[in-house]
């Protein structure tokens, strides 16, 4: 396990895949947090109590109805090295919480990981599923397809007046996170991020950057999710984001194309430097490379930077830089300085090879 | 995703801040953690990252305001955790916390979500008799209506139809 393409390979096979509106969606999640009734959360269980959920977890992989979705495997943390539970943080195929934290911890995998089972984490079961491009109402049918599956064979921890009940407030009721990831950089030159963001959050919708925060987002990505849970049906719930995605992304096309209009030679100006940065340099720290990538990945959806690179590379080198993936690369810890090099070798090797 | 303090290194602690309805949400690596102390001393077992959440449910932890005479449990007899616990980290230790803390959790839940009564998917298993709980309370209240409009024979039929449904659910 330890040399598999699971930890060695950035891009997830449903990564690869073409989505609607893939210039501006990148991903599209649901997660849905579900507990058995007859256990104490995760919080409060016992060695022993969380051991018996994990087995009993592990019982419905044998499904049929599972087993016709995909091929799937079941990984302990605890068989994992602090590298490996790190690299699949940084895939998001795990949380952080379930890495560090989680006693009898597990995770159950699709071959092609757009589908994520954590077991044990703040919840006892969060079902996760990841489509390429904007597919939220997708991954929410093939959520709620596993729910039940799990819950043919699980009792439930269910109320009628309360839905699913959850370890935390924030998540009772529908147990429902859906979120997209979205690349937003033509709003964020011209500076209409800051009055968007603020709109989204008073329609009852989070935003966050991928690895930084609020507007100061890493390469320009940005999270949008749904923050109610209880008192919305998922359809509802969905529907919002759906409508409140679509007006982002019509906004972003829009400023994409008046930067075009109005500062086209800037613009070409910009990517190209980036990339020329990208092929070249020697020395590159996490913060830079995400900028770079954000303004290369722009170039190569406007079509101003002559390459054979695929749209994915952003996705493929944000993951790939992350501290996780630079050392199980290279096979051992590297200091931050050490890292900074590895990363600019590593952008550069992957820019010519394309 | 890094810790939004120091940005180094990858964030471990994540919670959610609800004051007065508005939630802000924190991602702290360990040791930022440790230094802007929000970690409470001396409760490094069991619950250990969940105490981060203390205060974060900024609500009445007494009950005061609320005008019900009801006995409210102080403690789910299911886990152990008792309210004052559940008001400090924010999580509930198991599904009959819901049960025993339920006088309490409306000015919560709306407070969270707006919201108190869920209204979205139900699992199919407990599905079947929460369907038919809503059917029977649907024949009842035309029932009553049927009687008020003195419709006797239809009225008659109905309470032959909640009789077999009573037995059903009974059953399940
Ligand atoms: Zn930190
Ligand atoms: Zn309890």
């Amino acid at each position: 396990m330890a040399n598999g393409p699971l930890f060695n390979r950035a891009l997830s096979d449903w990564m690869q895949s073409e989505g609607p509106d893939r210039d501006i969606v990148f991903s599209s999640r649901v997660r849905l947090a579900r507990n058995l009734r007859t256990q104490p959360f995760p919080m409060l269980a016992t060695n022993h109590q969380s051991g018996e959920v994990l087995e009993q977890v592990r019982g419905v992989m044998n499904n049929q109805q599972l087993q016709g979705i995909d091929r799937f495997q079941l990984i302990e943390l605890k068989d994992l090295n602090e590298l490996q539970k790190r690299v699949l943080v940084e895939k998001h195929l795990i949380s952080p919480n379930l890495a560090n934290e989680a006693r009898n911890g597990a995770v159950i995998l699709s071959e092609n990981e757009s589908i994520s089972i954590m077991v044990n984490e703040e919840d006892h079961l969060r079902i996760q599923c990841l489509y390429a491009g904007f597919q939220i109402r997708e991954a929410w049918e093939l959520a709620s397809r596993i729910d039940d599956i799990f819950e043919s064979q699980l009792e439930y921890a269910f109320d009628e007046k309360r839905g699913y009940l959850t370890s935390c407030p924030t998540n009772v009721g529908t147990g429902l996170r859906a979120s997209v990831m979205m690349h937003l950089p033509a709003l964020v030159i011209t500076k209409q991020i800051n009055r968007l963001l603020p709109a989204i959050t008073q329609v009852g919708l989070a935003v966050r950057g991928l690895y930084g925060e609020g507007s100061e987002a890493m390469g320009n990505l940005f999270q949008i999710s749904n923050q109610i849970t209880l008192g919305q049906s998922e359809e509802e719930i969905l529907d919002n984001l759906y409508r409140v995605a679509k007006q982002i992304i019509a906004h972003e096309r829009t400023a994409r194309q008046k930067l075009l209009q109005e500062s086209r030679d800037r613009l070409i100006d910009r990517v190209n430097r980036s990339y020329g940065i990208l092929a070249h340099a020697h020395i590159m720290d996490s913060k830079e490379a995400a900028q770079r990538l954000s303004d290369v990945r722009l170039g190569i959806d406007l079509g101003l930077i002559q390459t054979n690179t695929t749209p994915t590379i952003m996705n493929e080198l944000i993951v790939m830089s992350q501290p996780g993936f630079l050392q199980q690369l290279s096979g051992s810890k590297l200091s931050p300085e050490e890292r900074d090099v590895r990363r600019a070798e590593l952008i550069r090797s992957r820019l010519k090879s394309s | 995703m890094m810790c939004q303090e120091c940005g180094s290194k990858p964030a471990t602690l994540h919670f959610t801040k609800i004051v007065n309805g508005e939630k802000t949400e924190f991602h702290f690596c360990d040791s930022c953690a440790r230094e802007k102390g929000e970690l409470i001393p001396g409760t490094s077992n069991g619950f250990s990252i969940h105490n981060l959440l203390s205060g974060l449910l900024d609500f009445d932890p007494t009950g005061k305001g609320s005008t019900s005479s009801k006995p409210q449990h102080s403690r789910c007899e299911e886990c152990g955790l008792t309210y004052t616990q559940f008001s400090k980290i924010g999580r509930f230790g198991c599904s009959a916390c819901y049960q025993y803390f339920s006088d309490r959790l409306d000015p919560l839940f709306k407070r969270v979500h707006g919201n108190v009564v869920h209204v979205g998917k139900v699992p199919v298993r407990s599905g079947g008799k929460i369907k038919q709980q809503r059917e029977l309370e649907r024949l009842k209240r035309e029932l009553q209506l049927r009687i008020e409009r003195e419709e006797f024979e239809a009225a008659a039929s109905l309470r032959d139809k909640i009789r077999d449904l009573e037995r059903k659910i009974a059953d399940l």
